[in-house]
């Protein structure tokens, strides 16, 4: 790998959350690695978006869907677990994080496959919208089901296990989230260098040429949703162990524009572009949140200036313009 | 069930659609001619229930507010589309939809920042108080009623104003192409900002109308918002007529959903799950009558010819 520009920011951006909990942890001021462990989950999350938005050009509003199934999918199998009811067939839930983690990425894998499917038919603002849709339909389905939760969401009274780690020592739950989003970014290297990847970034420059040298878009993009669907639907399940509680508010449209707003705010389809937006998002959060009650509108209007002025994100201040585009 | 029950249903059915109908025109129109995503439309909705609400308890008249709703919202589109909007119409539809998401946030936060955290009410002015007998013996709000005439009343004169007069000429024209209105000597950034400001105050006209029958409160317009996408979304993004069928479609599967699908689950299953099961799919089942048109048409159901 060359010491380019943009790796160097990568590695600083990857060593910085590392340093900043353990900092925090030997100062005695835990705060600080929920924060990171946040800033890493979210990350996770908008990383795989950013496979489907950054790399396939596949606006999608809906991604909180994938995020609050992973949640839901950690929640549940939490709350079997405790109280012994059989899920199905006898299966009465687990603690273990590993499992919960696989039904977490087959569930929002599935799901992304039936959405995808069908939203994958239209293209442009139709799109947009038919994510939006398909999201607000397992929101208004996670509303009104009142077997877990409903409305008032679902505690998960203790965090899940994992083999040969204390999970409720908060440094070790970051490095878990930190380990499992280091991964993603790989995958995430791996995907886009791979000849799938040039074929998805081909289909979003050029859909006619694709299909003209004998490749489906349709089919390398359904992959590639499904794929990003996945990594959202982890961060998910991550993201409650983090709380120890789901919501529907995990899969409100909100969501599905925070992770979008996160992907913009790093700069889109860069590899740490994620990560980087994640970390201004949650130190603009935390720093407005603390000088002013009304840190939304700032929020806002941060975001609106850097949507009309500051194109490239973060990272594309930071590191320079992408070489591939 | 009576058949009053379900008059009364489907009514309250229509009444939803012609309220989505005002939204759906203006995000519709917004669309159609400037290419424009716009998620803040929710918040013109709410600008137009604040304006009227708060002109209203000053006044003393519903009459005075509904008028301030309209100027309120239609200054609001105005201003939004001059300093941030105008910008966007060159970008992608992910600028587009980041920058309206942005304004989403200022607008709710300011929107508390001025009014605060409890809602406002609305009185339903007193020439339009009481129920009219239906049919079969059941009593129907006038109010509602008059949301339906008021709305139908709007759409016809939308129809008469885009079909008719030179402004909906220039509007037709920019929809089907921009660069040529341009070059024959059209000013269209003030047709854009007109436009703008038109769809703001139908959005603005709705939020004063439906504040007099909800709550007047910070986030009211997003839940209107994601149902008129999903209308204009049925009806072919571009087209008034499709929006018009749309939110009624979307109007009345919504509330007769609600309203059957729990009864029609008591042939198959025990009560205590027929309103849990009926419930959770009636809350979907618009979305699920979505895919379902987008499956078959991608572009809707009256998808527009040029696009």
């Amino acid at each position: 790998m060359l010491l380019t520009r943009e790796n160097l920011v990568n590695l600083i951006l990857a060593l910085g959350l590392l340093a900043v909990p353990l900092a925090a942890n030997a100062l005695g001021q835990p705060f600080y690695i929920t924060l990171a462990t946040r800033v890493a989950i979210l990350a996770l999350a908008a990383t795989g978006l950013n496979l489907a938005l950054g790399v396939g050009g596949l606006v999608s509003f809906g991604h909180a869907a994938f995020f609050g199934i992973g949640g839901y999918a950690a929640g549940i199998l939490a709350a079997h677990n405790f109280s012994g009811d059989p899920l199905f067939f006898g299966f009465s839930g687990t603690n273990q994080m590993w499992i919960i983690w696989i039904v977490a990425v087959a569930m929002a894998g599935l799901v992304g496959l039936v959405i995808g499917a069908i939203s994958l038919r239209t293209s442009g603002v139709y799109f947009i919208m038919i994510t939006l849709a398909f999201a607000q339909m397992v929101y208004y389905f996670a509303v009104s089901w009142p077997a877990y939760g409903g409305e008032d969401g679902l505690s998960i009274l203790v965090r899940n296990q994992f083999p040969g780690v204390m999970t409720m020592v908060p440094l070790n739950y970051f490095l878990i989230c930190y380990v499992i989003l280091l991964l993603g970014i790989a995958l995430f290297a791996v995907i886009r260098a791979s000849r799938f990847g040039a074929a998805l970034q081909a289909a979003r420059q050029n859909e006619v040429r694709v299909a003209t040298v004998g490749i489906q878009p349709y089919r390398i993009r359904l992959t590639a949703f499904v794929i990003s669907a996945a990594l959202t639907g982890l961060a998910g399940a991550l993201f409650a162990d983090l709380n120890r509680f789901v919501s529907p508010s995990m899969l409100s449209w909100h969501m599905s524009g925070e992770l979008i707003v996160l992907i913009i705010l790093g700069g889109t389809g860069r590899l740490f572009g994620p990560l980087a937006g994640a970390a201004l998002y949650v130190a603009f959060e935390y720093a407005l949140g603390g000088l002013t009650e009304r840190w939304q509108f700032f929020l806002g209007l941060i975001l609106l200036l850097v949507v009309l002025f500051a194109r490239g994100g973060l990272l594309g201040v930071l590191a320079g313009k992408a070489r591939h585009g | 069930m009576t058949i009053a029950l379900a008059l009364e249903q489907l009514l309250n059915g229509i009444q939803l659609g012609v309220m989505l109908f005002l939204m759906a025109a203006g995000l519709t129109l917004i669309f159609g001619v400037m290419g424009l995503i716009n998620l803040a439309h929710g918040s013109l909705y709410m600008v137009g229930a604040f304006a009227c609400a708060t002109v209203a308890a000053w006044t003393g008249s519903f009459w005075i507010g509904l008028v301030a709703s309209l100027i309120a919202a239609a200054a609001a589109g105005a201003i939004v589309e001059l300093v941030v909007i105008r910008r966007l119409y060159d970008r992608d539809h992910l600028d587009q939809v980041l920058a309206t998401f942005a304004l989403i946030l200022m607008f709710s936060e300011g929107t508390r920042w001025l009014f605060g955290s409890f809602p406002l009410y609305l009185d339903i002015p007193p020439l339009l108080q009481g129920a009219v007998a239906l049919p079969g013996g059941t009593e129907y709000p006038l109010y509602r009623l008059a949301i339906i005439a008021a709305g139908a009343l709007v759409a016809f004169g939308l129809y008469m104003l885009i079909s008719r007069t030179r402004l909906g000429m220039r509007i037709r024209a920019g929809e089907s192409d921009r660069e040529m209105i341009g070059a024959l000597g059209v000013d269209i950034r003030t047709l854009y900002t007109v436009v703008f400001a038109l769809g703001a105050a139908l959005a603005g006209f709705a939020g004063a109308m439906v504040g007099a029958i909800q709550s007047v409160q910070v986030g009211m317009g997003e839940p209107v918002l994601i149902l008129a996408f999903v209308v204009i979304v049925i009806g072919g993004i571009g087209s008034i007529k499709g929006a018009l069928l749309g939110a009624l479609l979307v109007g009345v599967t919504d509330t007769m959903g609600r309203f059957l699908l729990p009864k029609l689950m008591l042939l198959f299953v025990p009560p205590a799950q027929a309103g849990m099961i009926g419930g959770a799919i009636a809350s979907m089942l618009i979305y699920i009558v979505m895919a379902v048109i987008l499956a078959v048409k991608p572009r809707g159901l009256f998808p527009p010819a040029h696009a």
